[in-house]
């Protein structure tokens, strides 16, 4: 057989009674990373905003973390997409040439504004502490500390006046970019989600609601990942605090007892964003049933019958019934809320996935279908960037990201 | 030189560079009007059902005078074989896009004894070189165009490979060219209908299945038939505006 080789998206394609010959799943386990990247983007950047815009006091810690924790995920967002291309490198393409017509392009548009909103806000949350880093580290010998030291005047970009005035003035404009934020957020996964549903030659993908239902699930996934992400930071502050010798100024208790406050309000709302986007998903499921137009029929059947454990025990079952009790019967715990939180991404998760290769499991001819195996072994770098290791790369990447960026910009540590 | 001075002389050398020598060039009229001028040719295409045996020849054809890899299980252009039983159910194939035609009695993995059978037919399928392309709407960097004649091509050297056009075809006619690795389709033979001569699968159809013409040609033969005979498109709820006309179209064809 000569097909494999020449034709990788031939080895994770089975196709099964009557499939036209070019159909293959084109759009693989990446293009389901891409659409999950970018709602955990969106998600973190309304959970913050939640704090600045409606002043939610209760989320104020979580809200500079999760800030923070989306830039890193910012930066990751485009990636999947990269590693899809088959021309990688004309990836900026779309900027040179952007066709307006195409929601990819007018994608990268609102990305670039949006990463511009996310950025200055940083800035206008942070100028204060690099101003302070700036002098602190002023004169203190080592290279190290001259690289700092520069590193943070450079970030104060010139402005130094950190008077009251000018500290009010940066909370104005916090909150404004905070507002413009969210519809801009919004419209970044929106825009993910009308990627999908304006194709109108997919039955699946074909309905109003889609960006709707991204916009909702991107939500649920960011804050949940948040949510996460902040618990195992604290549980893994405390366990240096029982653990290590040194002294700390805050005991394992404190930690712990901060925590699961700020873990239970979060919850609320979680919860709260859980139920529209769960709404908004069976709505659209009733509605196809409903109006059963010729494509319902193998809809149904894969809907029904060949994803039936995708759909309805992994992403409705374990990804949202499962959770959605854990968090919402009384007596809420750390450890019960991460276990949650955990399926709570994966369900948002499951539900990329049954969207993206749920939408390309029946062929246009509506008479065949189409299976997805994914490759697991990296033995060629298709098998690796549309496998297994390639999505674990993306998965992995914000939180190196975030390790990184959190040296300089600290969003556990610092407190004003 | 003041700061002031060298920040206003830098702004005016960047504007200056950033005009094209370009946009100095005046058109002429004639110039002009050639270039918005609406073309006088639009290609048409029609596949007539009835004559077709299922052969392969155009899918062979059409494999070698494009440069598809021979055994890339991805064709340009496919035949497909439906067989209606007479208990009503449909069983349809397209075995490596029907190259090799249809020997083998086996369907869908299922031999059909010839008295089940209603009917049979093979249906040649093309790209339909839409009227509204939704492959040319949905390309973020404009690497899949419409020519003023109607044909939609790929530019080779602008794609990216995001495959957003294939998802958007629906009559599934896209693919990934299996060595540039840039969106690929039937191009009508561009290339060669534009130097006068036949497509390179019209040209192998032994019985005359498929012609191409000039739909803006009221005497052209294939404009005659489209005005005088019943003809049909595909998928006709997509709204896309084929330009690929089918004789004796069944509706067991998606």
């Amino acid at each position: 057989m000569t097909e494999a080789w020449t034709y990788p998206e031939a080895l994770w394609t089975v196709k099964d009674l009557f499939v036209y010959p070019n159909e293959y799943i084109y759009w693989s386990i990446q293009i389901v990373m891409y659409p999950l990247m970018t709602g955990l983007v969106a998600g973190a950047f309304v959970l913050s905003s939640l704090y600045h815009v409606f002043g939610l006091e209760d989320l104020k810690d979580m809200a500079k973390f999760s800030l923070v924790f989306s830039f890193a995920l910012l930066i990751v967002a485009p990636m999947p997409l990269m590693f899809h291309l088959q021309q990688p490198l004309r990836g900026m393409e779309v900027f040179f040439t952007p066709h307006f017509t195409s929601a990819i392009s007018a994608f990268g548009i609102v990305f670039f504004s949006y990463s511009i909103i996310v950025v200055t806000e940083i800035w206008f949350v942070y100028r204060k502490f690099f101003v302070e880093q700036s002098i602190a580290l002023k004169g203190k010998e080592g290279i190290g500390n001259s690289l700092k030291q520069l590193l943070y005047s450079v970030l104060t970009l010139g402005a130094y006046d950190i008077g009251e005035k000018a500290l009010h003035k940066d909370k104005k404009a916090i909150k404004i970019l905070a507002g413009i934020g969210i519809p801009v957020a919004c419209f970044l996964h929106g825009y993910a989600g009308f990627i999908f549903g304006s194709v109108k030659a997919n039955a699946l993908w074909m309905t109003p609601l889609m960006p709707v239902i991204f916009i909702m699930s991107a939500i649920v996934s960011g804050i949940a990942l948040c949510m996460l992400t902040y618990i195992v930071i604290m549980e893994w502050k405390k366990f240096r605090i029982k653990t290590s010798r040194k002294s700390w100024e805050v005991t394992a208790a404190d930690v712990g007892g901060a925590e699961i406050d700020l873990i239970k309000n979060t919850a609320k709302y979680l919860v709260g964003f859980m139920i529209a986007a769960i709404t908004l998903e069976i709505l659209d499921l009733v509605f196809r049933g409903y109006t059963a137009v010729k494509s319902w029929e193998i809809l149904r059947s894969v809907i029904y019958g060949k994803d039936f454990v995708d759909i309805f025990i992994l992403q409705y079952g374990f990804g949202n019934l499962l959770p959605f009790l854990m968090l919402v019967i009384p007596g809420l715990t750390i450890r019960r809320t991460a276990f949650a939180l955990a399926l709570v991404i994966f369900g948002v998760f499951m539900m990329r996935w049954n969207v993206v290769i749920g939408g390309q499991a029946f062929s246009l001819s509506f008479a065949g279908y189409m299976h997805y195996n994914i490759p697991f072994i990296p033995d060629t770098l298709d098998a690796y960037k549309e496998g297994f290791f390639g999505a674990l790369t993306i998965g992995l990447m914000p939180f190196g990201l975030f390790w990184v960026i959190n040296k300089f910009i600290p969003s556990l540590k610092y407190h004003k | 030189m003041s700061r002031r001075d060298f920040l206003m002389s830098t702004l005016k050398v960047a504007v200056a560079s950033a005009l094209p020598l370009s946009a100095f060039k005046f058109l002429s009229p004639a110039e002009a009007k050639a270039a918005v001028e609406a073309a006088n040719v639009r290609w048409g295409f029609i596949v007539d059902t009835y004559k077709c045996v299922g052969c392969g020849f155009c899918v062979k054809a059409c494999k070698i005078e494009n440069e598809i890899p021979y055994d890339a299980p991805v064709t340009r252009t496919w035949v497909e074989r439906y067989l209606i039983l007479k208990d009503g159910r449909m069983i349809a194939d397209t075995p490596l896009g029907g190259r090799d035609g249809f020997t083998e009695l086996k369907i869908q993995d299922e031999v059909v004894e010839p008295k089940e059978v209603a009917k049979a037919y093979f249906v040649p399928k093309l790209c339909n070189q839409c009227e509204n392309p939704p492959c040319v709407q949905v390309c973020p960097v404009g690497a899949t165009y419409q020519t003023a004649d109607g044909v939609v091509l790929i530019d080779r050297t602008w794609c990216i490979g995001c495959g957003y056009c294939i998802m958007a075809c629906p009559y599934g006619v896209r693919f990934f060219h299996p060595v540039y690795k840039v969106a690929e389709k039937c191009t009508f033979c561009y290339h060669r209908i534009h130097k006068g001569m036949k497509t390179a699968c019209v040209d192998a159809c032994p019985f005359g299945a498929r012609q191409i013409g000039n739909l803006k040609d009221p005497n052209d033969p294939v404009t005659k038939i489209i005005m005088t005979e019943r003809v049909a498109i595909l998928k006709d709820e997509y709204g896309t505006k084929p330009q690929v006309y089918y004789i004796g179209l069944d509706e067991n064809v998606r």
